[in-house]
C-alpha cells in the first residue's frame, strides 16, 4: 500500500497530542510502519499546533507537505482553514466548529472569518463539521474531544474494528478515563 | 519488543540498553525528553545540572569513574559546554562519554538555528547522526563503542524532526559493563607536554577514526538509478527516499565527523549527477569539494530553514502535488503562542511596558513579553545576557541607563548564567536593576525542577537556594521580593530601584499557573451593566479576556482568577464568579 496521510490540528492545550498517541497506537497494532511527528516547546503556549500521522507499508519522511494529506482532523475552526492547502484534491477534513479567538482577534487587530465550512468545500474540500465539543460535554468533560474526534475518524478506518480502538484506547488513557474517553469514542463515531 | 517511539525516548531506551549509568543534562527543546525518559529506568542516576557545562563535567567525571555517562543539551546548550568538549576530546575517557545535542532547524523553539556539526570537526569529536528513532536507539549504542574503541567522547546529533518524530524501534535487554577501574595517570593533566601530545594523540584518532567511517556499518549506500546521486544523512534522507525512492541512488552517511573520503570518491564514480542535501550549512558538501568533486548543494538548496518533501522537489525540479485550493483568499489571523491565563510574569511586564523602560530580556516563558500587547522587551541574546548584557549598556549610557533599563530573568536561567553577569553588576559597580522571576520551576522546556525550586530531577527535596542571601553575598543591598499579582505594589519597587543610586535585584515571586498542584483561585465574571467597553483590560494580553459587543467577556474556562485585570478596571466591572 502507498502512505497515507493523516494531520491533526489544533490549538496549543486542545489535546491533539493524545489523539496521535492513540492514532500511532493503533495504526502500529495493524503491523503497519507508522511515523508520527509533533512540535513541542513554545508553540504549546496557545499556538498553532500540528501533528502529523503517516502509515503505510515504508514511511520515510516524517512530516506530511502541501497537497499531500489524505485526511485533517481540526480541533478549531481557524486552524482546519490554516491547514486546508495540505489536503489532496477531495480530501477529507473532519473539524470541530469550535471557535476559539487569536491574539491578534482578541486585541481587534484581526477579525476571525466567516463562512469557513462553505469556503472549505468550494475549495474541493469533504468537509465533516460539527460541534463535536458538545459531544464532549455530553460524555462528561470538554476535554475528552479528543477522543470525540477520534472516534469520527475511526469511521474513515473500516479495516480497523470498533474493539481495536477501544482498546487502543484502555492503553494510552489512565484507567479512571476510561468509561468517559470509551463513550466519547461511541459518541464520536455514531 | 516492537514499539512506536519518540527519537528522544529511543535515545534514552539507546542509553539504557548500553549500561548508561550517570546523566547529567541542562533541559533545552528539542532534547528535554532525553534525560527524562532516561530517568525513568531506576538504573541510570539522572539529574538537572545547573547549566550544560556543568553538565558535561559532571559526565566526563563519571566516565573517569569507570561508568558509561552522558548528557543532554539542545544545539545552543553546546556552546556553553563547548569549554569542557574541546579539552575532555584531548583528555579522552575512561569508560564510554556520549553527549546528545539536538539542533533546532527552523527555528520552532530556539533563538539561532546553529549547525553542530561544525563542533565536532573543531573540537575533533566523532559524531553520529541518525535519522529516526531505531537509528536513534542504535547509534547510542555504537556511540559508546566508539567511545571506548577510541578513547574519545562521541557527539549523538539530533534534530527538531528526528527528535520529535516517533517511529517504530526494536528494544533489545540492558548490557551491564563491568566499572572500569580508576588508575592515576599523571599524563591526564592537561599542561604544556601532556597537552602537546594528547593534540597529536588526537589527530592520529582522527586518522583512524576516517578509516573506520569507511568501513563502519553506520555509512550506507543504497543504489538505484545512477543518473543522480544523492550523499544525505538525518532526516533529508528520509525526504530523499520519500522525492526519488528508487529513482536515485544515496549514499546514506551515519557518521558525520569524520567524514570518509574513498567511500564517498567510489560512490561519486557511480553516478552520473552528483548533489548533497543537508539541511543548515555545507559541511558534506564542502567535504566532497575538498575531495575535488563536482556537487550541486546549496546552490540549490537553501541554507535557512528546515527542509520537508515539497522543498526538495521544488529545489530538484519534481513537480509539487495538486492541493486544495480556496476559491477566495481567506485572511487567516496567526495564532502566536501567548502567556497563559494567570502567569504571574504578566503584571511585571505590563508596568515595565507602562513606565517605558528599556528590557534587556532573557531565554524563557517570559520572551513572550515582547509580543502585543504588553511589547515588553527590547532584546534578548543568550542564557544570562540580561544581566552582563545591561551593565554593559548602563557602562554607555550612564545615569540615564541606570534609571530607565532592567534585566528580566527566570529563576532557571539565573542559575544557568546570570549569577556570573549579576557579579559583574555588583563587582564593577553599575547601578542596574535585574527582575529574577522566580516562578518556582523551569517553565519553558514543561516544567523542570531546577537548584531553586527545593527538588531534584525525581521530584525528591533537594538542596534549594536561597537567592535573596545569594544576591546579598554578591554584593547586592538593595534586594526587594515582590508579588507580580499586585501592579502597585510592582510599579513602586520598580521605580524605587531605578532612583537608588546602588544595583538592585527585585525578585518576582509567584509559581507558574500550570505546576500541578498550584490551587487556583475561582474565575472571574463581567458585571455588563458596570463594564463601559473601554478595554483597560485588554492592555495586558490574557488569553481569557476579549471583547465583544464592546463589553469584556472571561472566558471562565482559562481563568484562574489571578485578578490582574481587576487592577485595571476603573469601574469594578471585573468580580469573582
Amino acid at each position: 500500500m502507498s502512505t497515507e496521510n493523516i494531520m491533526i490540528v489544533g490549538v496549543g492545550g486542545q489535546g491533539t497530542l493524545l489523539a496521535s498517541k492513540l492514532l500511532g497506537h493503533v495504526l502500529l497494532k495493524q503491523g503497519l510502519d507508522v511515523k508520527v511527528s509533533e512540535v513541542h516547546g513554545m508553540s504549546q503556549r496557545g499556538g498553532s499546533v500540528v501533528t502529523y500521522v503517516r502509515y503505510g507499508e515504508k514511511v520515510y519522511s516524517p512530516v506530511i507537505d502541501r497537497g499531500e494529506a489524505d485526511i485533517i482532523v481540526s480541533f478549531e475552526m481557524l486552524e482546519a482553514v490554516r491547514w486546508l492547502e495540505y489536503l489532496k484534491p477531495g480530501g477529507q477534513m473532519i473539524t470541530n466548529t469550535q471557535e476559539i479567538d487569536p491574539m491578534p482577534v482578541i486585541t481587534g487587530a484581526a477579525q476571525y472569518p466567516q463562512d469557513l465550512v462553505r469556503k472549505m468545500q468550494e475549495a474541493g474540500a469533504a468537509v465533516d463539521a460539527e460541534d463535536f465539543l458538545a459531544m464532549a460535554e455530553e460524555a462528561g468533560s470538554a476535554r475528552a474531544v479528543n477522543i470525540v474526534l477520534m472516534g469520527r475518524l475511526s469511521k474513515h478506518f473500516p479495516q480497523i474494528t470498533p474493539k481495536d480502538w477501544q482498546d487502543a484506547i484502555m492503553e494510552v488513557v489512565p484507567p479512571k478515563f476510561h468509561d468517559l474517553n470509551l463513550k466519547a469514542f461511541a459518541l464520536g463515531r455514531a | 519488543m516492537r514499539e512506536l517511539m519518540l527519537g528522544n525516548k529511543a535515545v534514552a531506551r539507546g542509553l539504557y540498553e548500553a549500561g548508561c549509568k550517570v546523566i547529567s543534562s541542562y533541559p533545552g527543546t528539542p532534547s528535554t525528553e532525553i534525560t527524562e525518559e532516561a530517568a525513568l529506568y531506576d538504573e541510570i542516576y539522572c539529574e538537572w545540572a545547573p547549566n550544560e557545562k556543568v553538565a558535561l563535567e559532571v559526565a566526563h567525571g563519571a566516565s573517569l569513574g569507570g561508568v558509561r555517562s552522558a548528557c543532554a543539551m539542545k544545539h545552543v546548550g553546546l556552546n556553553v559546554a563547548a569549554d569542557p568538549l574541546f579539552t575532555i576530546s584531548y583528555q579522552g575517557v575512561n569508560a564510554g562519554l556520549v553527549i546528545c545535542v539536538a539542533d533546532d532547524p527552523g527555528m520552532h523553539s530556539s533563538q539561532n538555528e546553529q549547525d553542530s556539526r561544525h563542533y565536532a570537526k573543531a573540537a575533533k569529536v566523532p559524531m553520529l547522526e541518525p535519522s529516526d528513532s531505531a537509528e536513534s536507539l542504535l547509534f547510542v549504542k555504537k556511540a559508546y563503542e566508539i567511545s571506548e574503541k577510541f578513547n574519545t567522547p562521541v557527539l549523538v546529533k539530533m534534530c527538531t524532526r528526528v527528535s520529535h518524530s516517533q517511529s517504530v524501534v526494536e528494544t533489545g535487554e540492558r548490557a551491564e559493563p563491568l566499572q572500569v577501574p580508576y588508575v592515576k595517570d599523571p599524563t591526564k593533566v592537561m599542561m604544556t607536554n601532556n597537552s602537546r601530545n594528547a593534540h597529536v594523540r588526537v589527530e592520529q584518532r582522527t586518522l583512524a577514526l576516517i578509516s573506520y567511517a569507511e568501513e563502519c556499518d553506520l555509512n550506507r549506500v543504497e543504489m538505484g538509478d545512477t543518473a543522480l546521486g544523492i550523499i544525505t544523512s538525518s532526516t533529508s534522507y528520509q525526504y530523499a527516499k520519500e522525492v526519488f525512492g528508487e529513482g536515485a541512488s544515496i549514499l546514506k552517511l551515519g557518521m558525520i565527523y569524520p567524514l570518509p573520503e574513498k567511500l564517498i570518491r567510489d560512490f561519486a564514480g557511480t553516478v552520473d549527477r552528483l548533489v548533497v542535501l543537508e539541511e543548515l550549512d555545507p559541511v558534506i558538501e564542502n567535504h566532497c569539494r575538498r575531495l575535488g568533486l563536482t556537487v550541486s548543494g546549496k546552490d540549490i538548496f537553501p541554507v535557512c530553514g528546515e527542509f520537508s518533501q515539497n522543498l526538495v522537489r521544488v529545489c530538484m525540479g519534481v513537480k509539487e502535488p495538486e492541493s486544495v485550493r480556496a476559491k477566495e483568499n481567506i485572511p487567516v489571523p496567526g495564532r502566536p503562542p501567548v502567556m497563559c491565563a494567570g502567569c504571574p510574569h504578566r503584571g511585571i511586564f505590563y508596568i515595565l511596558h507602562k513606565n517605558n523602560c528599556m528590557v534587556y530580556g532573557d531565554i524563557g516563558c517570559y520572551t513572550l513579553g515582547a509580543v502585543p500587547p504588553l511589547n515588553a522587551m527590547d532584546l534578548n541574546v543568550c542564557m544570562g545576557a540580561s544581566c552582563s548584557g545591561l551593565h554593559g549598556f548602563n557602562k554607555a549610557m550612564g545615569q540615564w541607563g541606570e534609571k530607565h533599563s532592567v534585566g528580566v530573568i527566570g529563576d532557571s536561567t539565573f542559575i544557568h548564567s546570570g549569577i556570573t553577569g549579576i557579579t559583574d553588576i555588583a563587582y564593577n559597580g553599575s547601578n542596574s536593576t535585574v527582575i529574577i522571576l522566580d516562578n518556582s520551576i523551569t517553565g519553558m522546556t514543561g516544567h523542570q525542577q531546577n537548584p531553586t525550586t527545593g527538588k531534584n530531577l525525581r521530584g525528591e527535596p533537594a538542596g534549594k537556594v536561597n537567592l535573596e542571601a545569594l544576591c546579598r553575598a554578591l554584593g547586592f543591598e538593595r534586594v526587594r521580593v515582590v508579588d507580580p499579582y499586585d501592579l502597585a505594589e510592582v510599579e513602586r519597587v520598580l521605580k524605587e530601584e531605578l532612583e537608588a543610586d546602588a544595583p538592585s535585584i527585585i525578585i518576582s515571586r509567584r509559581p507558574c499557573v500550570m505546576i500541578k498542584g498550584i490551587v487556583h483561585q475561582a474565575p472571574l465574571q463581567v458585571e455588563e451593566d458596570k463594564c463601559k467597553g473601554c478595554r483597560a483590560c485588554m492592555k495586558i494580553g490574557c488569553p481569557a479576556i476579549s471583547i465583544k459587543d464592546n463589553k469584556a467577556r472571561i472566558d471562565t474556562t482559562l481563568c484562574i482568577g489571578c485578578k490582574v485585570c481587576t487592577q485595571m478596571c476603573k469601574f469594578d466591572a471585573l468580580k469573582t464568579v
